[in-house]
């Protein structure tokens, strides 16, 4: 049988996705991308400190995975989250605010890059120990069938975090009690610097979810609309019966693990990676969109002028933010005012 | 005034407090169907629900977790540990989940929520059954760590804990929840943050908490035949610490025994001394003492765990150290 030159998710979504989604979400991988590429030079300025993940490579998996998605979902994501806080609505000036350490990030200079949080919008952090916030994920969908809300919850963490002991607590209590959660599982094959065949048993990580009885689905993360199709029945099958599902992305970094670490070296070669960029998920996605007669090059233009023109925007409003004043130091710690504890500080 | 067990004081707080907000409910192992490893939990399946008391698999990072994101989306949960010494599979979702996520979120994730359990050693229970943690909690801003001493101090603190916005490490001793106390007909509630006088004295402030307490009492009768007069001070919360009505007892009497059932490296006991000499170097009339839990994992044979734990026997023998008697 020959092999259709459009794939059947791709004429599938594209027939069932309203265009000025379909284009939003290019835009949104453009600017996933402008901004990430900012950060890097942002960072090299030394404005961002701390540990910086970059996004670069993986943007279809936060843009579809997000696109099935309604306003009152939540999202918990690891520490290479800045794209996903986009994507679910948080102001780019705010979190650009937030990687500089400025009074108006989103959670006001006190979280940095690996602790975006905004809760209007339904994001309930990046939290920066590995595989720690899958237990959270469950948490939020236990209290979503407490509160009797159809509300769902995505949770996203790389393929390094299921061999921690917390993937396998939560999965095994979000399929137990059918919990409404979509695990998502970005598998950029790298934890660090440490190739998934050099530290899993199992490469195929989606097999995971058969020691919990759980569906899953395995997806390439690199093309937006499969993993849009993908998510979107998990979804379905989380608002609709309660029930959790384990997918796993099979997507690429094309920058090092964060921005303290080499694109390739000792773990990876240069080859690989410039032929991974061969997948880049955004000029997949582009062709699809040129095939079906929805997209072309001025298009893309004119989207990318406006991920650069907004990520400058958010530079310029991070710029203008001030630092948080001394008296925010105590602010926060309880919900309460609270003061220094000992003496020797006061 | 009804006398009644610890237990049951904490019991009639859970199923008070379960009655009075549809967000609070009560997760952990065994505390549905067995009705609580330490029946504490008795009943309450009964009357609220498998939806509200909910037994969990042997998994306490997993529960633990569960609970915090529980928090953040508006629920008030109870998160039992079988004991205390279970936590340190599940402190990764205490200090780096509960505690934190109100201040590295901006202040948008309020943590309102109760870890509760038996601490500290019981009877020949051994090295890993045997631990009195609440240094490791109270030395994490964004905690606040209770372990009341009697019925009447456990059912109030109780019920402020699971009121409270913050997440609050609700240490029970093991050994009390037999014994009794008055505990009043209608509802009351102890503020976080309060420290008790427990017996009021003259000569020597001794501070202790939690089943502490009761080593601290025996000893300030034995001491009382000799003509002694000890204050025994109960902070029931080790944090936020109430330090005022320690100082001012220290600044009457001038003398100061702190008892502790953990261990003395880093102790709270060692942050008390701190505090009472930095605020009251000039009143005391002799070097602050401790009594501790021996350096030393808790041995299994009956006459050595005996040796580790503090006893009135000790606890005399500091008072008299810091009088100058012997």
């Amino acid at each position: 049988m020959a092999t259709p030159a459009i794939p059947d998710h791709v004429s599938r979504q594209i027939a069932a996705t309203p265009k000025a989604q379909l284009v939003d979400m290019l835009y949104q991988m453009l600017l996933g991308r402008r901004y990430e590429e900012k950060c890097a030079e942002m960072y090299a300025l030394q404005k961002i400190g701390g540990f910086c993940h970059l996004y670069i490579g993986q943007e279809a998996v936060a843009i579809g995975a997000l696109s099935t998605l309604r306003p009152d979902d939540l999202i918990i994501t690891a520490y290479r989250e800045h794209v996903h806080a986009l994507v679910k609505g948080c102001d780019a000036g705010r979190v650009m605010a937030e990687l500089f350490g400025r009074r108006d990030g989103v959670s006001r200079g006190k979280g940095g890059s690996m602790h975006l949080f905004d809760r209007e919008k339904g994001m309930l952090g990046g939290h920066g120990i590995v595989g720690g916030h899958i237990p959270l994920a469950t948490g939020t969908a236990f209290a979503a069938k407490y509160q009797k809300k159809d509300v769902v919850t995505l949770c996203f963490f790389g393929e390094a975090a299921v061999n921690i002991g917390a993937f396998h607590e939560s999965l095994n209590m979000a399929a137990l009690w059918k919990l409404p959660v979509v695990y998502i599982v970005e598998n950029n094959r790298f934890g660090m610097g440490t190739a998934i065949e050099r530290s899993s048993a199992i490469y195929d990580v989606a097999q995971r979810a058969c020691a919990y009885d759980m569906a899953s689905e395995t997806v390439d993360g690199m093309d937006v609309l499969a993993v849009r199709d993908v998510i979107g029945r998990a979804v379905g099958l989380a608002r609709r019966e309660s029930l959790p599902t384990l997918i796993e992305a099979r997507c690429y970094r094309f920058m090092g693990h964060s921005m303290s670490d080499p694109v390739h070296g000792h773990y990876r070669t240069k080859e690989e990676v410039e032929g991974q960029k061969q997948q880049d998920p955004i000029k997949r996605y582009f062709e699809h969109l040129k095939a079906a007669g929805l997209a072309d090059q001025a298009l893309l233009e004119e989207l990318d002028r406006k991920a650069r023109a907004v990520t400058d925007q958010a530079v310029q409003f991070a710029e203008a933010s001030p630092e948080p004043s001394a008296d925010e130091l105590y602010q926060d710690v309880y919900a309460e005012p609270y003061g220094p504890y000992t003496r020797s500080e006061q | 005034m009804a006398v009644i067990t610890y237990r049951d004081a904490l019991n009639q707080a859970l199923r008070e407090e379960l009655r009075r907000d549809p967000n609070v409910f009560l997760m952990g192992e065994e505390v549905g169907v067995y009705q609580g490893a330490y029946k504490v939990s008795k009943g309450l399946l009964q009357e609220f629900g498998p939806e509200r008391i909910v037994d969990t698999p042997i998994t306490e990072e997993g529960f633990a977790g569960v609970g915090v994101g529980a928090a953040m989306a508006g629920l008030r949960p109870i998160i039992e540990m079988m004991t205390w010494n279970f936590s340190l599979v599940a402190i990764d979702q205490l200090v780096n989940g509960a505690a934190k996520m109100l201040y590295m979120s901006g202040g948008q994730f309020k943590i309102p929520m109760v870890f509760r359990g038996p601490g500290g050693a019981a009877h020949q229970l051994a090295a890993q059954h045997s631990q009195s943690l609440e240094a490791w909690y109270a030395s994490v801003p964004g905690l606040k760590v209770v372990a009341p001493s009697t019925p009447y101090d456990a059912k109030g603190l109780l019920k402020s804990a699971i009121r409270d916005d913050d997440p609050v490490i609700f240490m029970e001793g093991e050994t009390l929840y037999g014994s009794k106390g008055e505990v009043p007909d209608e509802e009351y509630t102890i503020p976080i943050g309060v420290t008790d006088v427990k017996r009021p004295g003259t000569d020597v402030t001794v501070v202790a908490w939690s089943k502490m307490v009761t080593v601290a009492l025996k000893a300030a009768d034995t001491l009382a035949a000799d003509g002694i007069s000890v204050e025994v001070i109960d902070p029931r919360t080790l944090r936020p610490l109430d330090d005022a009505p320690i100082l001012e007892s220290v600044r009457k009497t001038n003398r100061c025994v702190i008892v502790e059932e953990g261990w003395p490296y880093a102790g709270v006991g060692a942050q008390i001394a701190f505090q009472v000499q930095q605020a009251a170097f000039g009143d005391l009339d002799a070097p602050i003492a401790r009594v501790t839990g021996l350096d030393v994992p808790m041995p299994y044979a009956k006459n050595l765990e005996h040796m580790v734990m503090p006893s009135p026997a000790r606890v005399v023998a500091a008072v008299r150290e810091v009088l100058y008697l012997d």
